[in-house]
């Protein structure tokens, strides 16, 4: 027997173990911080003292040539640096700023986030709240529905970027040649579906995809459906057994049945394809559509068209919106003042603004840049000649207001894939998929401890 | 250690003095543990530590309100009872009672092949075969899912050129058999060339006699060759089980593609994968990935005595 031989073991799984708790006890145990009292409003002084001292500030955003804008800013305040860092696009941005707060440390200081993602962020207390530092001001440049997703109450969390007002986004010739009028209402475009797949048996008016659920959202924002709710603290309200859901739901479910629309994945090498191919006639899309259009689908230019959606009630015409980001600031910050300065000018400035609207063709937020001739009046060949940003900026402010989201969006949209999404891919019924959601979300939200309220 | 060593050092000097045999074996000694020290550092912190940790997280349960809970074992109940990390594994066992015999077979056959010397340009052949396992995991996946495709892939093109209906490579049905293709074609020839060497190692003599007694290739084949590569063939069917319950870098590619087909948990390893960074729920994703290494290593393990028990008989 070797008693030598033993201890090592058992003596290297003690280190083990006891480095483990000693290292679980450094790590964040992820509770929320709690509320500090918001500091009365920083003075000019303050700011101008903290915009002429030498400061690093850390941007992340996945804006393309972005640091064109952040030029300018370092040209009008010197003694700031910014380094900006595209982390990922979209969900893997979102884990890797999940990550760093998690961790403590390595996360930026003004961070993109898109409007649907806002709550998730002010649900761990995550974000620094503007208000003090000078966002509070630019309220009135806003439509209500815009400046109500980035604020609770009088806490502003983020400095609206651009938006995605959603309209319809068809191709002429391929709606006249098969003898269909562009529809204008929910009805007529439920029958302009059948007429136009009766006409082109291999092709379809529109495409709804079942990996998206922003887009869908975006037609029940239109419809007048509020299926979520946060209070800000630990209620969430999760409901889709309302009228305006179930007459969205009525309208799609038989076109998807019936194989009347096409039903691929968004986004995919195929979509795109079927864009440019005029496999699909129609695209219910957002305001930052167009220029996307345009990239993937160059060689159709001229041939398409910008109007509203189709209407529930031609009397009071709505809209929805589908995606759009803002500029927020980590409460983890060291320099509080710059981050925010920094938030609010690239996306108030009129000359970064402007640019953001029409070098990177965001769609603006602001109504300052939405009324700005420079960018209303541009005519766009790809819609043969249309004036599409005067089109959008029209539909903006027929976005209806008090649309809220969940504080877990990641899971509701990924659980969207495999419930009503898979309904839509499976080509199966609507409704029974929505009714999967609905309890997918409503057992996630208890599960980690919000209580659900209908 | 020797039982001379033991008779050796029992009787301990009053003098306290260590034997002669110290120095030369002491110092080979001390320099083998210097050396493999860094692999275990690297080991340790690695593999180890983050083990520990990551059972350690799994007895908790972090909620998005209210913090972190002590949960024992709660996280794995709930994991046994969750209906999609149950279909995971029963996915990846009906992967395996298909994929893994198919695989192996085809190894076993192109390394007999190989091994039989009746193939002219071996070495191109033998490399060809191997050629797959080279590929990054990532583009495989990548260039089958092209391949696959329903609009733009070689096999709907050439389908719809003689009429047929395009082939739904990705659609519900096919998706398993799909990623069974991929992973078959990336680790034959891995595995062929461990099978190849292990049959390069059986002493000729035996395969005299077999001639001498009028054997023909494939009857050497099957009762010589066959059972001297046991181990090898243990060996890559252990590392199969264990590869095909850890499937993640194929579904989570297709995932793109087809993102209704491949769900959250379409295999055990990516719902653990999805659960941390999706759900942001790290305790319970730890969990399933322990889960995962029980399943994993009863399956092993019932792999192996299942062979044991049959040379035991033979």
């Amino acid at each position: 027997m070797h008693p030598i031989k033993r201890r090592p073991a058992v003596g290297l799984v003690a280190t083990a173990l006891t480095a483990a708790l000693a290292l679980s006890a450094c790590s964040s145990s992820g509770s929320t911080s709690p509320a500090t009292a918001t500091p009365t409003t920083v003075t000019q002084a303050a700011i101008d003292a903290a915009m002429t001292t030498e400061t690093n500030l850390t941007f992340w955003t996945w804006v393309p040539d972005i640091t064109n804008e952040v030029a300018l800013f370092e040209k009008a305040y010197p003694a700031i640096h910014v380094d900006v860092v595209n982390v990922g696009q979209g969900a893997a941005h979102y884990q890797k700023l999940r990550t760093a707060i998690k961790a403590g440390s390595g996360g930026p200081d003004v961070v993109q986030v898109e409007f649907q993602y806002l709550p998730s962020f002010t649900q761990g207390g995550d974000l620094l709240d503007l208000a003090p530092y000078g966002a509070a001001s630019i309220k009135s440049d806003y439509a209500g529905w815009i400046w109500s997703q980035v604020s609770n109450g009088d806490a502003v969390y983020g400095i609206p970027q651009d938006v995605g007002p959603m309209g319809n986004l068809y191709r002429k010739d391929l709606l006249s040649a098969a003898g269909i009028t562009p529809p204008t209402t929910w009805e007529e475009f439920a029958k302009a579906a059948r007429d136009y797949r009766a006409a082109n048996p291999d092709k379809y008016l529109t495409n709804m995809p079942g990996n998206d659920a922003g887009q869908f959202m975006g037609l029940l924002w239109q419809a007048g459906a509020r299926p979520f709710g946060y209070d800000g603290k630990k209620t969430v309200t999760i409901n889709f057994d309302t009228p305006e859901v179930a007459k969205v739901i009525d309208l799609w479910n038989p076109l998807v049945k019936d194989g009347v629309i096409g039903v691929d994945p968004d986004f995919t090498d195929q979509w795109y394809q079927g864009l440019a191919n005029g496999q699909y006639a129609s695209w219910q899309g957002a305001a930052w559509g167009p220029v996307f259009l345009q990239g993937t689908a160059a060689k159709t230019s001229g041939l398409w068209t910008v109007s509203p959606l189709p209407q529930w009630d031609a009397s009071k015409p709505a809209s929805g919106n589908w995606g759009g980001s803002t500029d927020a600031v980590l409460k983890s910050t060291k320099n509080p003042i710059a981050a925010a300065q920094l938030a609010l000018w690239i996306n108030t400035q009129h000359d970064s603004a402007l640019m953001l609207a029409t070098k990177q063709f965001l769609f603006p937020a602001s109504n300052t840049i939405l009324n700005d001739p420079a960018f209303v009046d541009e005519k766009s060949a790809f819609y043969g000649g249309q004036q599409v940003n005067k089109e959008f900026a029209a539909i903006s402010a027929t976005v209806t207001p008090d649309f809220e989201w969940l504080p877990f969006m990641d899971y509701a949209y990924s659980s969207f894939n495999e419930t009503l999404g898979k309904a839509f891919a499976d080509r199966t019924d609507l409704a029974t998929g929505l009714t999967a959601w609905q309890t997918a979300l409503t057992t996630y939200a208890t599960q980690q401890g919000f209580t659900v309220k209908k | 250690m020797s039982q001379v060593a033991i008779a050796r050092d029992h009787p301990r000097a009053p003098e306290g003095r260590k034997p002669k045999r110290g120095g030369l074996k002491r110092r080979q000694a001390i320099a083998s543990y210097l050396l493999a020290t860094p692999f275990f550092v690297v080991f340790l912190a690695m593999l180890v530590l983050p083990l520990f940790y990551s059972g350690y997280l799994s007895l908790f349960q972090e909620r998005l309100v209210g913090g972190t809970v002590f949960a024992g074992v709660g996280n794995y109940v709930r994991a046994l009872q969750d209906h999609v990390f149950l279909g995971g594994v029963l996915r990846m066992a009906q992967f395996l009672v298909i994929q893994v015999p198919i695989m192996l077979s085809l190894a076993l056959v192109f390394a007999l092949a190989l091994d039989s010397g009746r193939l002219r340009m071996q070495r191109i052949i033998r490399l060809t075969i191997f050629v797959p396992y080279a590929v990054p995991g990532v583009i495989a996946a990548l260039m089958w899912g092209y391949l696959y495709g329903p609009d733009f892939g070689p096999f709907a093109q050439a389908a719809r050129a003689i009429g047929l209906p395009t082939p739904p490579f990705l659609g519900n049905e096919w998706m398993l058999g799909s990623i069974m293709n991929i992973v078959t074609w990336s680790f034959v020839g891995y595995n062929m060339i461990i099978l190849y060497s292990a049959l390069r190692s059986i002493p000729t003599e035996l395969y005299e006699a077999a001639r001498v007694d009028g054997a023909s290739e494939f009857r050497v084949a099957w009762s010589i060759k066959i059972p001297a590569i046991r181990p090898a063939l243990l060996l890559t069917t252990i590392f199969s089980v264990i590869g095909t319950f850890q499937l993640f870098n194929e579904p989570n590619l297709l995932r793109i593609l087809a993102p209704n087909v491949i769900g959250v948990g379409y295999t055990p390893n990516l719902y653990a994968y999805n659960l941390a960074f999706i759900n942001q729920d790290v305790n319970y994703a730890a969990a399933i990935a322990f889960l995962l290494g029980v399943v994993i290593m009863i399956v092993s393990y019932a792999v192996q005595l299942g062979v044991l028990r049959r040379e035991r008989r033979s």
